[in-house]
């Protein structure tokens, strides 16, 4: 068959780091091609070197079986090479199509032809069963929608290869498997793509062959029809691993977080948390499911402390704790691990034995009237690094030092260790490897099983069905349904999380 | 009405014209550098040696079209040092102004001992010629247009133009996404280093300006401190616009006007201390503060130093 893309022997080395190690890539054209590999394995990399984004230090690459020099974005698309970035890549201030021209604007005399623009995106998304407005403002469209405007920005540059990064991550279960569709209609069309990921599932579904590739080394090129989940795991992974979490039933005990018609205002000061109502009990782990953006962090923030609720009311062990300061929240019995570790969780200049006591550094032993006790707080820090295999050199470096597993477990020590009533764990396995995520997963359950209350944010479904005993969905500012985890499936949460309502049993005759 | 109260009202609109033309100068000059992501705070700074150079080249060749040249170049000049620093060596864009505004007010006194052998202030030299009479000829508006300088209309026009070509161009398009979204501007193949580039020459040609049309336009030698904060009520005029080309020109006629009303209100005769004019435009700017600062939105990446290829 032909091959529209071929990498050969690719080199790139980051300072400390080589990311890509003399890898061989290639696409053929109408295929659908997985880069299968875990955070930090360097499919980024990979295809950032095709966009033109960085330069490889050795190798040659490809295209239509000439071989090209990609100095920048510009010469990619000039070789029908588009690129969906995970973050994307839009002004949120412009319109769709003030972002889909960027770069290759018509043109009248001197001025952008606007008319032009706006109907040329019209027919692009037509033809292609985009739903998008060309005059909406990016920030007001669903991440859905962004998306699209991305897919359209490399169609409307003539894109005939198509990367997209990571690109379920933001998605319900339901606009996944529309995107699936897109992209076989764009294969029908004679495009090729080439999908990044480190979901199996997806693999399986969306495509024609995999890559697996791990530190940076290709470990195979397969079709998708030979292999299966456990040994795609295993390839990406390097052992066997336990894709289910391991957990007995919940001995449920008292209710330890109650919330009341929770309302918060978001940074623009408009409504975001517009009345939750939840109830977490002892013992058992309450996931929060929803897609990004629907309240889940502000509701975390509020009850943290970090951001004012404007109504209702936070109470912890029958204690109201409502708008109370981080400090007393703490000190009440709420642990928490943030959703962004580099922000909320550690600072990073500081060395691990501050980080260690960060919002417990006044309280005896660490500390003693103004002064602190540094000897108590090292030892403090050597245990956590040995309770909980944090893989450091030493409690002295910064913490800015360790890989993200390992600052992630080090935070996970910190607050666990604190022996919270309520432990909050938001977004907890972000950009974690297998090993760090199967980790923090059972330490979590542990904590469940010792009686704690657990509170779970993820954006991440899988996470959120594997590890919870209930499932809150949450969609625009409210908890619109609370599930038993394992009476429910994917298509019933993801119908809640696009705000759709669940039909009782029977109605479906009706219709 | 009374002739007296009209001609009153003239002259305060004609100073008010004449006496923000500098500041819309350097204001435009922070609107372009700024959305397209670089603060430049070294406005005053360039605009001192904007008003050196501009009597420096008029005094060389007795032109004062050759002095506004001088002036543009040596704006360019010093905005290419804080290119430079801020664009390619990632310099801190706070810092690199304010050592750009001490450094070319030392040079500019330097350069005036040493051309001029004098301290404090330049000799007379060639003005911009004004066809005051021609002005004045023409029915209704000509009294107020002869009260004003070429400087007046030219910022006029630059502010329309700068407008058009921020909002209707690809150019401006372009600005615009490296100010707000380098990345997503640099992967569609667009050079975020060289956009960078022009518009902080651009802000530095348009502050130099701004300088000449104090040294040519409202006088016609440089003195030491005639700049006196006009480049740092440029950048509150920026903000206060909302970093957009007419909202900066609007601010910037509000500020002249605080100044204007201060002269001319002394002419009033009202029984009340001259402090109280005195603190009039320092009162506008409090509430001016007060009142539009929230509302604003800087451009998202404004000094931001973009590092291609980052991980």
């Amino acid at each position: 068959m032909e091959k529209v893309i071929e990498m050969r022997g690719i080199t790139k080395i980051f300072p400390g780091i080589i990311a890509n190690d003399n890898v061989n890539f290639e696409l053929r054209k109408g295929e659908i091609h997985v880069l299968l590999g875990e955070n930090g394995a360097g499919k980024t990399t990979l295809m950032n070197i095709l966009y033109g984004l960085y330069q490889p230090d050795k190798g040659e690459i490809y295209v239509n079986g000439k071989k090209v020099d990609i100095k920048g974005p510009s010469d990619a698309i000039a070789l029908g090479i588009g690129m969906v970035h995970q973050h994307f890549m839009l002004v949120h201030n412009f319109t769709v199509a003030e972002n889909i021209i960027l770069g290759s604007e018509p043109k009248v005399g001197l001025k952008i032809d606007y008319k032009k623009a706006v109907n040329d995106v019209k027919e692009l998304a037509d033809k292609y069963g985009f739903k998008v407005d060309p005059n909406s403002i990016i920030e007001d469209i669903t991440v859905g929608q962004q998306q699209k405007v991305e897919i359209l920005k490399a169609l409307y540059r003539g894109a005939e290869i198509l990367i997209l990064d990571e690109p379920t991550a933001v998605l319900t279960p339901q606009e996944i498997e529309e995107l699936g569709q897109i992209l076989k209609n764009l294969v029908k069309e004679g495009k090729s793509i080439i999908l990044i990921t480190h979901k199996l599932k997806e693999v399986m579904n969306m495509s024609d062959r995999v890559t697996i590739i791990r530190r940076g080394k290709i470990i195979d090129t397969v079709n998708t029809k030979d292999v299966d989940m456990d040994t795609l795991a295993e390839m990406m992974v390097g052992r066997k691993v336990n894709l289910v979490v391991q957990k007995d039933p919940p001995k449920v005990g008292d209710v330890v977080l109650k919330i009341e018609n929770l309302e918060a205002l978001d940074h623009r000061k408009l409504p975001k948390l517009k009345g939750v109502n939840l109830e977490v009990r002892a013992g058992e782990i309450l996931g929060i499911a929803g897609v990004d953006g629907n309240g889940q962090t502000e509701l975390v923030e509020v009850i943290t402390g970090l951001r004012k609720a404007t109504g209702g009311k936070v109470i912890l062990n029958g204690q109201d704790i409502t708008n109370k300061t981080p400090k007393e929240i703490i000190e009440a019995g709420i642990s928490n691990i943030p959703e962004d570790r580099h922000k909320h969780g550690l600072v990073l200049k500081f060395s691990l034995i501050e980080n260690a006591v960060l919002g417990q550094h006044d309280k005896e032993p660490f500390s003693k009237g103004i002064l602190m006790n540094y000897n108590k707080i090292r030892e403090y820090a050597k245990k956590l690094i040995d309770d909980f295999d944090v893989r450091t050199p030493s409690e002295e470096v910064h913490a800015g030092a360790l890989s993200g597993g390992n600052q992630q477990k080090f935070i996970a020590a910190r607050e666990i260790t604190k022996d919270p009533y309520l432990l909050i764990a938001t977004q907890p396995t972000r950009g974690l490897d297998v090993g760090a995520i199967e980790y923090i997963h059972k330490r979590l359950v542990e904590e469940r099983d010792k009686g704690k209350a657990v509170l779970l944010v993820s954006l991440e479904l899988d996470e959120v069905m594997a590890l919870s005993d209930r499932i809150a969905v949450m969609y625009d500012g409210k908890i619109v349904g609370i599930l038993d985890a394992d009476k429910t499936n994917e298509m019933e949460l993801g119908i809640l999380m696009a705000g759709g309502t669940l039909k009782k049993e029977g109605e479906h005759d009706k219709q | 009405m009374h002739s007296i109260t009209i001609s009153l009202f003239v002259s305060l609109i004609a100073a008010t014209l004449r006496l923000s033309t500098p500041i819309i100068f350097a204001a435009l000059g922070g609107v372009i550098s700024e959305r397209s992501g670089v603060v430049n705070i070294g406005l005053e700074g360039i605009m001192i040696a904007g008003a050196f150079f501009a009597v420096l080249g008029s005094y060389l060749t007795q032109n004062a079209w050759v002095g506004i040249l001088f002036a543009i170049l040596a704006g360019m000049g010093i905005a290419l040092i804080h290119a430079v620093l801020s664009i390619n060596l990632r310099a801190d864009q706070t810092i690199s102004g304010v050592s750009i505004n001490i450094f070319s007010a030392a040079l500019m006194s330097f350069l005036l001992f040493k051309i001029f052998a004098r301290e404090g202030q330049t000799d007379g030299v060639t003005q911009l010629s004004y066809p005051k009479e021609f002005f004045k000829s023409i029915p209704f508006i000509g009294n107020l247009l002869a009260e004003l300088n070429w400087f007046v209309f030219i910022a006029f026009i630059l502010a329309i133009l700068l407008h058009l070509m921020l909002y209707y161009t690809p150019l401006g398009l372009r600005i615009r996404s490296v100010g707000e979204h380098p990345k997503a501007a640099d992967t569609l193949g667009i050079n975020v280093y060289k956009i960078r580039y022009l518009c902080v020459l651009l802000s530095g040609a348009f502050a130099g300006l701004g300088g000449a049309s104090l040294s040519l336009g409202a006088t016609n030698l440089f003195r030491e401190g005639m700049v006196s904060g006009k480049g740092f009520i440029a950048l509150a005029a920026m903000i206060f616009g909302n970093w957009k080309p007419f909202g900066a020109l609007a601010a910037s006629l509000l500020f002249g006007f605080a100044e204007a009303f201060r002269i001319v209100a002394q002419g009033f005769g009202w029984k009340v201390p001259d402090e109280v004019y005195y603190s009039f435009p320092y009162v506008l700017t409090m509430l001016m503060l007060a009142g539009f600062v929230g509302k604003t939105t800087p451009p998202a990446a404004d000094g931001i130093p973009y590092t291609k290829g980052e991980r």
